[in-house]
């Protein structure tokens, strides 16, 4: 079965996250921001040149590079 | 500020980025520190003070962090401070909006200080939205004094000083313990959810409600915005249109204020010189007075202020909006491939109305290369001290002075071609960075992309001519007055048959003639170095100490002596890109020192754009010059 991250939602999808792969300063960053397993987060929309991406993360909107949206793994059940 | 006796009281003012901490603080102490639509507007510690039943505090305003588990310079000061700055007590402003999000940063201050009191801001906005918030509940919860705000309006304020005065007296709820930092991120973020459950009535943001599988469309007014401002149809061609529809009525709304305060002032300069006439004063010193300081004031005021007046609100009522991060966003892609941060947008934004403030706002990049990448590569946005000089040149060398629409139009068009042609300069010149002196691969980011803001429109209009034009036009007058006084007598103190100035610019003449410019028009640079916005006046005064012209009081009659000087559209063209691409200005190259700690960097800021400015120019002149143009 394939694991899904960050990259792989389309817009208008949402998901749960199930585990940050992310290390450094950019964890303890999505982690601030609320991002850790059990999160449910949606995919908004897309820059002009598909990256990055911005995410809603408890009703904050933030744009990830696909580098780092990478290692946020989801949930596959839904 | 520090205290002025031992009775005053220091209160930190902390919360997430786009809580309106800034209207908060304006609001209590009466400043007016500009505000605005994006994370990381508030990179310094403001402080001001407020009065509450006769005792004096000083408040801090930190910036906006999500934490202060301190991963990037920001949240250290923010977390230094509230650790060991003395704060008798620590407001963290609230969303109430998302209250949940926001509990993350109030338990990690608890955690640190027994006294914080929560203010739940924006409820006004909450209420638009139909969520409500217990606050009685919440303050049970948490243990500390909770106060609902709408400091837009000022609601809630005075019992937030109220509490806050309870607080440093000991008299109101505070905690027992704390525990600096000990908990997981986990444990606050389940803490946050089980209480916002709890408090916030309507809420569909948080994820403790169990209703977020319905709201994926968080605000679909903000969504729908989104989808047009940052597509990849219309995304990038919105940015360049917004960019020149501003240039287009700065400019066409500047032409006849600026025509008539040429024509006002210059009648003053000449009754004053009569008057002074009148006086029996010493023609010299007249000549200095009127010729020499007044005429470069009235030409920097006459000049600048009205395309200021104009360009500064416009600029700001975007900035209002909430569209600079959105700009951050449709860029981001070329500052990942010129491995810098994608925030360098922003700090790009500020450096249109002032480099200094530009490199200042590089604090918001956490990667030390990037910063300093943001910070070199600053210069290559036109500040408005250089605005000026670029329409005059383009208004006398490539639109008609007529002064219609579509001379206009035509002249904003080139104006946005020079922006972009310096956009597109930071990006190669960050790539370049990227691979020599500054080597390394981009480091991770997050860019919020704040919920869009019907600006206050009367607001923006005073705050943006009072704070921003009326304080950068009196730091350009500050500049011109002695300059102006040096100038005229370097112009005018003859060594020989020539004045020095002229000994000056014919030394380097042979050597800006390489670059399509001429030996004033360099000197005129090198002598700008205090304020890119006396590089003109300086041009004008030494061709007129030459003695063609004595009276300019509108644009045809200055191209006439600039043509009458050897002016061709190359000159223009050229002294228009060594104005894009030139060493910062003084107060520029002290902030860099400051921010970067070293005369080093200076160094390399300065030769850096200086260096491709005439690489540009050379290359152009010469193949002019080879395929016979002129």
């Amino acid at each position: 079965m394939l694991i899904k991250n960050l990259t792989n939602m389309c817009v208008g999808e949402s998901a749960q996250v199930a585990l940050l792969l992310n290390k450094g300063s950019i964890r303890t960053r999505l982690e601030d921001l609320g991002l850790i397993p059990g999160t449910r987060i949606h995919c908004i929309h897309k820059s002009p040149y598909g990256d990055p991406v911005a995410y809603e993360i408890r009703g904050a909107v933030i744009a990830l590079r696909s580098d780092d949206a990478k290692g946020v793994l989801l949930n596959n059940n839904d | 500020m520090i205290k002025l006796n031992d009775s005053e009281r220091i209160i930190a003012l902390a919360g997430n980025p786009n809580v309106g901490k800034s209207t908060v603080f304006n609001y209590l102490t009466g400043m007016k520190q500009h505000t605005g639509n994006w994370a990381g507007k508030t990179v310094v510690n403001a402080r001001g003070r407020y009065c509450f039943n006769n005792r004096d505090y000083i408040l801090v305003d930190l910036p906006g962090t999500y934490s202060i588990t301190a991963h990037s310079a920001e949240e250290e000061v923010a977390r230094d401070f509230i650790l060991n700055g003395g704060a008798d007590a620590t407001i963290v402003v609230c969303d109430a909006t998302c209250l949940e999000r926001n509990l993350n940063l109030v338990m990690q201050i608890m955690e640190i200080t027994p006294n914080a009191i929560v203010c739940a801001n924006l409820l006004d906005e909450a209420e638009k939205k139909s969520i409500t918030i217990d606050i009685q509940a919440l303050e049970k919860e948490l243990g500390i004094p909770v106060v609902g705000t709408s400091a837009r309006s000022g609601k809630g304020l005075t019992e937030l000083m109220k509490r806050v005065e309870e607080v440093c007296a000991g008299t109101g709820a505070r905690l027992t313990e704390t525990a600096p930092l000990l908990n997981t991120s986990e444990i606050r973020w389940k803490n946050a959810e089980r209480i916002a459950s709890k408090v916030c009535i309507g809420c569909k943001t948080c994820s403790g409600c169990g209703k977020c599988g319905t709201s994926s469309v968080l605000n679909k007014r903000d969504r729908k915005l989104d989808k047009i401002l940052t597509s990849r149809l219309t995304g990038i061609p919105i940015m360049l249109a917004l960019l020149c529809i501003v240039f287009w009525i700065t400019v066409t709304g500047a032409q006849y204020p600026s025509d008539l305060l040429f024509k006002v002032l210059f009648w003053v300069g000449d009754r004053l010189a009569a008057l002074l006439h009148w006086f029996n004063v010493p023609e010299w010193f007249n000549e200095l007075i009127i010729m020499g300081v007044y005429r470069v004031l009235a030409w920097v005021v006459a000049v600048m202020l009205p395309p200021m007046a104009i360009f500064f609100p416009l600029f700001t009522l975007l900035e209002d909006f909430g569209y600079l991060p959105r700009v951050a966003f449709n860029l981001d892609h070329h500052f990942k491939k010129a491995k810098a941060c994608g925030k360098q947008a922003l700090t790009m934004c500020m450096g249109f109305g002032c480099n200094a403030a530009g490199v200042t706002g590089c604090r918001i990049i956490d990667s030390p290369r990037e910063r300093l990448i943001a910070i070199i590569t600053n210069n290559f946005v036109i500040c408005n001290g250089r605005f000026p000089t670029l329409i005059a040149i383009i208004s006398m060398f490539f639109v008609g002075m007529a002064g219609g629409v579509f001379d206009t139009l035509l002249s904003a068009l080139i104006l946005t071609g020079v922006i972009i042609l310096g956009v597109i300069l930071t990006f190669l010149i960050s790539r370049l960075l990227s691979e020599t002196i500054l080597k390394g691969e981009p480091s991770s980011f997050t860019l919020e992309l704040p919920p869009y803001r019907t600006p206050q429109i009367g607001r923006v209009i005073v705050r943006s001519v009072f704070d921003r034009t009326l304080f950068v036009l009196g730091r350009a007058v500050a500049v011109a007055v002695p300059a102006g006084l040096v100038i005229w007598l370097l112009a005018n103190i003859k060594a020989g048959d020539i004045s020095l100035l002229n000994h000056c610019s014919s030394f380097i003449d042979p050597f800006a003639r390489i670059f399509g410019l001429d030996g004033v028009i360099l000197l005129a640079f090198i002598l700008g170095f205090p304020a890119n916005e006396i590089v003109f006046p300086i041009i004008i005064m030494s061709y007129m100490s030459a003695g063609s012209i004595l009276e300019i009081e509108s644009l045809t009659e200055l191209r006439a002596l600039l043509t009458n000087n050897g002016w061709t559209w190359v000159t223009a063209v050229s002294t228009m890109m060594f104005c894009l691409c030139h060493w910062p200005c003084s107060t520029a190259c002290l902030t860099i020192k400051k921010e970067t700690g070293g005369v080093k960097w200076v160094g390399v800021s300065m030769l850096v754009p200086t260096v491709t400015g005439l690489i540009i120019c050379f290359i152009f002149t010469t193949a002019v010059r080879l395929s016979g143009l002129i």
